[in-house]
This record gives C-alpha cells, structure tokens and sequence, in this order.
C-alpha cells in the first residue's frame, strides 16, 4: 500500500506527536451533519457577522471586483450544521436558513 | 570516583548544589523557570544571582510552583530554547504530569534533581523515592556519587538530552552530595561552551515560517506508536550517551559509562548500589579485599536507559550479588533497582545467575554506615560459600523493626 493510503508507522512518523499546521483542511466534518445552512445570495449584504460567528471556518469569503470582501459559500466539508450563522444573521436580513439535510 | 585521566580545569571546593549551579553558568541555557525546594533551593538561588548580576544571558522565570516550572520549561523547549529547571522531592512530584508529557513531546529538557525523601512524614533528607518514582516516565536518570560527578553529568546530559531528543536528569543525594563541600575540578567556561555547541532545534514553534501542532490528540489509531517512538529512542539513547562519555573523556580527562566498576575483575560476592553509598562501600570492600574477601561494586550512573545486558554481564560470573535500594516500593515485593537488575540477570544468564539479595536502606536520610555495608558483604560470603541461604524477600538496613 502506498504512504499516502495508509496510516504511518512508528519509524515514519515524526516525533512526538508532531503535526504539520493546517491539516484540519484534509479532515471532512461535513457528514456530521444533522442540519445544513442554506445561503441565499441575493439577500446577503456581506455584513461577516456569519463569518466572525462560524466556529469552523466554514463560511467562505473572497474579495469582489471593487476588492470588498464578500460572502461567497459554505463549505459543506467542514460545516458541521450547527445553525449559528442562521441565528446570528441579521433578522431583517435573513440570509441564511437551516434545512433538514438530505440523507 | 570514576578514572580521572589528565587535568585541565582549576580545582574547586563546593558543594554538589553549588558545582550544579555552576555547571548551569557554563552550559548557559536560553531559559531556566524554576521554583525553589530544599535541598535543591541554592542550584536556583545561585543560578538566579548569576542572571541578575549579569554573568549568564539566561531567561530566568520565577514561577508559583512546580508544576508552573516544568510548564514553563517545556514551552520554552516547544519555543526552540533549550530550557533547564531544578527541583527535589515534592516539587519534583507536583511536576508529575508534566514530566510525561516533557517526555512524550520528545523535549530535551535537562533537569538538576536532589534526591529527597517524601512525605509523609516529612522530611527534608536524602532518599531516591522521588526520581524511582518516576523511573518509567521516559526521562533519562542520570545518578551521581559526588559533587565531581553532578558537574560532569550535567555537562553531558545537555548533550545527550539534545541527541537522544529526550528529556534528561541529572541528580545527587540529597544533604550528602547537595550540601556536602568537596574538592572537583570544574573547566574552562569556553571548554564547556565548545562542549555543548549551541542548540539547534529540527523544528521550533517560534518559527512561523514552518507553523506546526504539538501535543494534539492521538487516539487508538497512533498512540502506541508515538509511545514505541519514546522507548525506542530510550533504547537508542545508549549508544549515545557512550558516545557522549567518549567525547568528554577526550576533553576533559574523565571516564564515565553507564556504571562504574570496582574491584569487579575477580570479585565473588558483589553489591550494586547508586549515589552516595557507593562511596562507603569502595571503603568497605577495600578492608576486605585486605583479608582476600573478593568484593565488588557495580555504581549505576545511569539508571534510564537501563543497561541491562551490561550489568548482567558484568554480574554473571559473581556468586553472590545484593542490590541496595534506598527506595522502598511498597509493593510487598522487591524494590525499583532490584527488579531491574534481577531482570537482566534471568533473561541473559538464565539459571546460571548468580544469588540475589535486595536491601533497602537510608530512607529519609537515615544513616548507611561502614559497618552495614560489611554485614551485606559477610551475608553474601556465606551465600557464596553455601553456608547461608540468600533471603527471598526484601531486607531492611538499620531500620527498628521489632
């Protein structure tokens, strides 16, 4: 089996437990999900309070053409549902909206 | 005293807290944090004079507690500083948590540790219970009979700690060697500096360049083999810590392995002892050697890793052997040196082992006297001649038991 299939052994791994940073990326929490968040575009007034409140990093964010940051997407591979951009969104507003997830 | 070949240094009289202390100037560590314990409170109190009066560029922290100090310690180490602290007893025991996971995140660290008895009862006194305790916390342990010694053994541990990526101990008897003043040769400060060479980290935290996670989770899938990574680097740290004697013995004119023999070469009956008692028993056994009583030591300096072939080796042609402990186990069973060396016997010489005795003494500084020492050696004689049997259970010295 190839290094990159399978788990490292004792004389492969670096030591102490040590971890290159940024691995949660390769981690998908996605499938947890009981609930998802449905983003709708249109309503969006790109206020990042979703972004600021998102306990996973999972609300994505890209500059425009005026160089404005601005709400993109979710990224379902690491939401885990937890509902709290749909709480936290602004309610006159009200961007987002949880859905059940589809099995 | 081990084989001094050829002397550079200037000789000194000093206690073995204050060649500690010095040996701490000269390694000249990036960060001490420390938290002050008799009979190890002078290594920090002299060390931390050294910093405030400028002779060593060491970032001292004076934390709360122990536990803080072995934090501290090991954030610096994370941080890439090569990070020392001292302790003894029961600030070496609040350390308890801390030193695991000193160990297991594979951080040189080096500690200076006297040896003290404890509680309760209290007592402030030399015993070995505190660094036996923690003999399988994956620490190298590295023991010394005297003030000479402490100084040499710190000097390598730096060295070893750093090559072995494990964190290391160097320790004295408490009182007996921490307060005792004694005659040793310490060397030049540019000699130690040359010896030591400057720590370079593979990686540091503080190298954002390479960010990196230590200490995350690790569950049933790579636990075991990040704790098989740590024994196995405890079983490689051997040829290291030779290499390191080898290299200092080159410098510095003095021997070391990992324990020193006495009069073994033709020796029937032997004891094998660590610390301070080793020096009462060199004196027992040369009176003995006088009336053609072949007795022998075997000091061990180095306790983790544990040189078991060696010894066994070294013990297989004698009749007769007694391990002396000044730590009891509680465990209505033998004692921490005892298992260790008897062990190595069963495994390598099988029933060809020479008879074994285990004697725990000195607890809480209780007094080890010549003439204890030659009541061993005369019990083994009769063992080795045949006329006595060798005890099946653990023997006490000086102790009031009826």
């Amino acid at each position: 089996m190839k290094k990159e299939d399978r788990k490292l052994t004792a004389a492969e791994l670096p030591a102490g437990g040590l971890l290159e940073a940024g691995t949660a990326e390769n981690f998908k929490t996605g499938p947890w999900r009981s609930q998802r968040p449905v983003w709708n575009k249109d309503k969006c007034i790109s206020c990042l309070t979703c972004w600021i409140y998102c306990p996973d990093a999972a609300i994505k964010i890209a500059p425009d053409e005026k160089k404005t940051t601005v709400v993109i997407g979710i990224d379902y591979d690491h939401c885990k549902g937890c509902g709290i951009c749909a709480r936290e969104c602004p309610p006159k507003i009200a961007a987002i909206t949880m859905e059940e997830e589809k099995k | 005293m081990v084989k001094t070949m050829f002397s550079k240094g200037k000789i000194v009289a000093k206690t073995g807290n204050e060649i500690m202390a010095e040996a701490m100037r000269q390694i000249a560590p990036d960060v001490v944090a420390a938290y002050p314990i008799t009979p190890a409170t002078e290594i920090v109190q002299i060390f931390s004079q050294f910093v405030a009066d400028g002779k060593v560029p060491t970032e001292f922290v004076a934390v709360e507690s122990e536990h803080s100090a072995m934090s501290a310690t090991i954030s610096a180490s994370v941080a890439g500083a090569r990070a020392m602290t001292g302790t003894s007893s029961q600030g070496f025991a609040l350390m308890w948590e801390m030193l695991y996971i000193a160990a297991g995140l594979r951080l040189p660290i080096v500690m200076a540790e006297v040896n003290r008895a404890l509680s309760a009862p209290i007592n402030i006194h030399g015993d070995q219970s505190d660094t036996m305790g923690a003999r399988d916390a994956g620490w190298i342990q590295i023991y010394s009979e005297n003030s000479q010694e402490a100084y040499d053994n710190m000097i390598q541990a730096v060295r070893i700690a750093e090559a072995a990526k494990l964190p290391a101990m160097v320790t004295t008897d408490g009182f007996i060697i921490s307060h005792c003043m004694e005659v040793a040769e310490v060397y030049p400060d540019a000699d130690v500096k040359e010896f030591v060479g400057e720590y370079k980290p593979e990686r540091a935290l503080l190298d954002y360049k390479r960010p990196f996670t230590l200490g995350a989770i690790d569950l049933q899938d790579y636990y075991f083999e990040h704790r098989y990574q740590l024994a196995q680097a405890m079983r490689d740290s051997k040829k290291i810590i030779l290499d390191v004697a080898d290299e200092f013995k080159k410098k510095f004119g003095r021997e070391y392995g990992f324990y020193e023999k006495y009069e073994m070469d033709d020796a029937e009956i032997a004891i094998v002892a660590i610390g301070s008692a080793a020096g009462t028993t060199k004196s027992v056994i040369d009176n003995l050697r006088t009336k053609g009583i072949k007795a022998g030591l075997i000091k061990i300096r180095v306790y983790r890793p544990f040189p078991a072939e060696e010894i066994a080796k070294d013990l297989a042609n004698v009749k007769a052997v007694a391990i002396l402990d000044r730590a009891d186990s509680c465990s209505a069973s033998f004692a921490p040196v005892y298992l260790d060396v008897v062990s190595a016997l069963y495994a390598n010489c099988g029933d060809k082992a020479p008879k074994a005795e285990n004697y725990i003494y000195g607890l809480g500084g209780r007094e080890i006297a010549l003439n204890h020492i030659e009541e061993v050696f005369m019990k083994l004689d009769a063992i080795a001649k045949g006329t006595k049997k060798a005890s099946t259970q653990v023997e006490y010295i000086n102790v009031r038991i009826k």
